[in-house]
């Protein structure tokens, strides 16, 4: 199969459901033009290289630079998919989606329910989260669960280059608006992607690895933490399930708890902040319905709850590591009562 | 290393596999074993298979205990002769311990590749194999809903006599979705079609299930081609087969549901493990895929029912053919080897059901070869 970066696997599926579906277009900040450089085209393909070529194939009418008014296209893409079009909106950054929360949450999030059916919102927000690029406090955050909390929305956060082609097809061809999360230190990562177009539905939890000490849940760039932990630990004869949710909404808790009956014990590794974060309500959830296959306290691995720093050193030690995540493991393992 | 010493490895079952399990040896340190003795059960993320002694020996060791997981080429056990002494064996197990062999298995160096056959995109995996040029080669092809991957517990095995060549159908594997009208005729001519493609003449064609009547099919179509035919659960040989596998299989959506579906082509359910459910969703979220499994389906499984009657066709072939089948089938009937032509060699194996391939694969290989040594080529 062949090889693909994640940056690629997201292009290519925007570029085979343009081709699929006339409806779809493409807006955002420099998809289509760049560098500021008067009518120069294509320079970049958005800021981080995802949207490149796509204006030569489907030209300026599906492929739209925007004005710096995140608020205003937003809003533009909630109409378009009222009235049928299918917009793909590229934000720089998810922390920028703070100048557009009433177009999300209170229209665009709201439309199926207060019409009762009658309109559908097939809007998709892609946008950069995470911390490790050095891109401080008002670049680096992981927002996911803000979106995750509002009822109408759909939330996407994939970790390979496969999942991320097929989950993006699938929001793309979903009736209901979804916010789509890339990690911005992810983009260059390699994995095998087939040509053709696939969807990897929302709501089922990928199982990476199978092991009965522990189950470790982990998000986007946790997962490839989480694998390197589970991976360091069977060293020690440890043996850990490492579940990717890949949606928070909705959130496969089936699939958690199913592991948890051969595991016991439970490791949720979020890069998001730890109040009110994926850890905390998956911890929630697990300890109110499946309390009774609990071996050990649930460990969650989170940042401390502090803004992203930007001093490399505090940034690397703000975020969690292999290291914090096998600790976690260990803690959950030898927990006696 | 004395040459009475072996060691025994994690094996690789295909090429996607990369570390595997003893889930249970099935030997004791000290006990006597045969060359094909049943040695350890080795669960990989696909499905559980048990590995046999390579040579007969005591097995001296245990290196790696049940449960733990490991990488293809590991040390999992030593056999010797009961004359070497422990100090030899301690030697052997220190040096080999940390080392990870699988040379053995890359020698062959299977490649994946997708070729055009007229308007189809045929996925396959060649493994060179030994002979010499003029050696037969053999080819795979797996049944409705399966993939390539289907043979890897058997396609290094035969590699070791001749050159393997495994492929996807039209609609299935990583093979394009076109599949025109999806009978019979339209799949045996993507397999002749694929042979001349790659310039192979002639060659001993395996087939399981559906790929048994895509195999003979091509063998009734092209004789000059197929040198010997095997058929393992092939359809074709009667009405009867579980149409609400097929059907099952086709709305399977979710892991669950397919899970129940997929373990009933196995005498133990309990065989199959995650990876092999994921990879077939993932095969039926390709787009078009749905589609042309459910056209196939419908020309060749209407109503819960084979449509297709190949034992007219069977009863005028040609070469040699032998018929593998599981006693615990539950897809196709085993009854179905009742009444199969003189000339035919049967091979029944206990304790497998519709995928012996991947349940007795040993058996399999054991009747597949047999069964190309009977063409004298």
């Amino acid at each position: 199969m062949p090889r693909k970066s994640f940056r690629q696997a997201l292009n290519e599926a925007m570029r085979l459901e343009m081709r699929r579906d006339p409806r779809v277009f493409v807006m955002g900040e420099d998809v289509a033009g760049g560098k500021g450089a008067s009518g120069e085209q294509d320079a970049w393909g958005g800021a981080f290289g995802v949207t490149k070529g796509l204006l030569a194939e489907f030209g300026p009418e599906r492929v739209r630079d925007t004005p710096i008014t995140e608020s205003a296209f937003v809003g533009a893409a909630a109409g378009a998919a009222m009235t049928g079009l299918r917009p793909v909106v590229e934000i720089m950054f998810v922390d920028f989606m703070g100048v557009c929360f009433d177009q999300i949450f209170n229209q665009a999030a709201k439309f199926r329910y207060m019409f009762g059916g009658k309109a559908v919102t097939p809007m998709v927000l892609r946008a950069t989260f995470g911390a490790g690029t050095r891109s401080a406090s008002q670049h680096s955050q992981a927002l996911y669960p803000l979106f995750t909390h509002i009822p109408g929305l759909k939330v996407v956060v994939p970790s390979s280059p496969y999942d991320a082609k097929g989950l993006l097809i699938q929001a793309i061809r979903d009736d209901d608006p979804v916010i789509f999360l890339e990690h911005k230190a992810m983009y260059d990562d390699m994995g095998e992607v087939p040509d053709g177009a696939y969807v990897v539905p929302f709501g089922e939890a990928g199982v990476l690895r199978d092991g009965g000490d522990v189950t470790i849940v982990a998000y986007g760039r946790m997962v490839g933490r989480a694998m390197e932990a589970a991976a360091r630990l069977a060293r020690d004869g440890i043996e850990a399930t490492v579940v990717d949710p890949r949606t928070t909404s909705p959130l496969d808790i089936d699939t958690i708890v199913e592991t948890l009956e051969e595991t016991g014990r439970l490791v949720i590794v979020d890069e998001a902040y730890p109040r009110c974060g994926m850890a905390s309500d998956i911890a929630g959830i697990v300890a109110e319905e499946a309390f009774g296959l609990l071996k050990a306290p649930i460990q969650k691995v989170t940042p401390p709850h502090a803004p992203v720093p930007y001093a490399p050193e505090l940034e690397a030690a703000y975020i969690p590591s292999v290291e914090k995540i096998e600790a976690a493991v260990r803690k959950a393992v030898g927990w006696t009562r | 290393m004395s040459a009475a010493v072996t060691p025994v490895r994690m094996p690789r079952y295909g090429m996607t596999m990369t570390e595997g399990a003893v889930a249970r040896w099935l030997v004791t340190p000290g006990e006597t074993v045969a060359a094909g003795q049943d040695l350890a059960e080795i669960e990989t993320t696909k499905i559980t298979n048990v590995e046999t002694a390579a040579v007969a020996g005591v097995l001296r060791r245990a290196v790696v205990e049940a449960g733990r997981i490991v990488p293809v080429g590991t040390l999992i056990g030593v056999i010797a002769d009961a004359g070497v002494p422990d100090a030899e064996i301690d030697a052997v197990v220190a040096t080999q311990s940390a080392l990870v062999d699988d040379a053995a298995d890359t020698d062959a160096g299977p490649v994946d590749e997708v070729v055009p056959v007229g308007a189809l995109s045929i996925a396959l995996r060649r493994t060179p194999g030994a002979g010499s040029s003029d050696t037969v080669p053999v080819v795979l092809i797996h049944g409705f809903g399966g993939d390539r991957d289907n043979w890897m517990f058997v396609e290094t095995r035969l590699a070791a006599e001749r050159p393997v060549l495994a492929l996807d159908l039209p609609g299935h594997g990583a093979s394009g979705t076109e599949i025109g009208d999806g009978t019979l005729a339209t799949l045996a001519a993507a397999v002749t079609g694929l042979m001349d493609t790659l310039n192979l003449p002639r060659a001993h064609l395996v087939g399981h299930s559906l790929g048994g009547a895509v195999a003979l099919a091509a063998a009734a179509a092209r004789p000059e081609a197929v040198a010997s035919l095997s058929l393992l659960a092939p359809v074709g040989f009667g009405p009867e087969i579980d149409g609400t596998y097929i059907a099952g299989f086709l709305a399977a959506e979710r892991r669950k549901d397919l899970k129940d579906i997929l373990g009933r082509l196995f005498a133990d359910a309990d065989a199959v493990e995650r990876r092999m459910i994921d990879d077939v969703l993932r095969m039926k979220r390709r787009d078009g895929v749905p589609e042309a499994l459910a056209t196939i389906a419908a020309a060749l499984f209407p109503d819960g029912r084979q449509a297709v009657d190949l034992r007219a066709d069977a009863a005028s072939l040609a070469c040699p053919v032998a018929v593998v089948w599981g006693e615990a089938d539950r897809i196709i009937p085993i009854a179905h080897t009742e009444e199969l032509p003189t000339g035919f060699t049967v091979t029944r194996i206990a304790g497998a059901g519709h995928m012996p391939q991947l349940e007795a694969p040993a058996e399999v290989v054991r009747a597949l070869r047999d069964g190309f040594a009977r063409a004298g080529a």
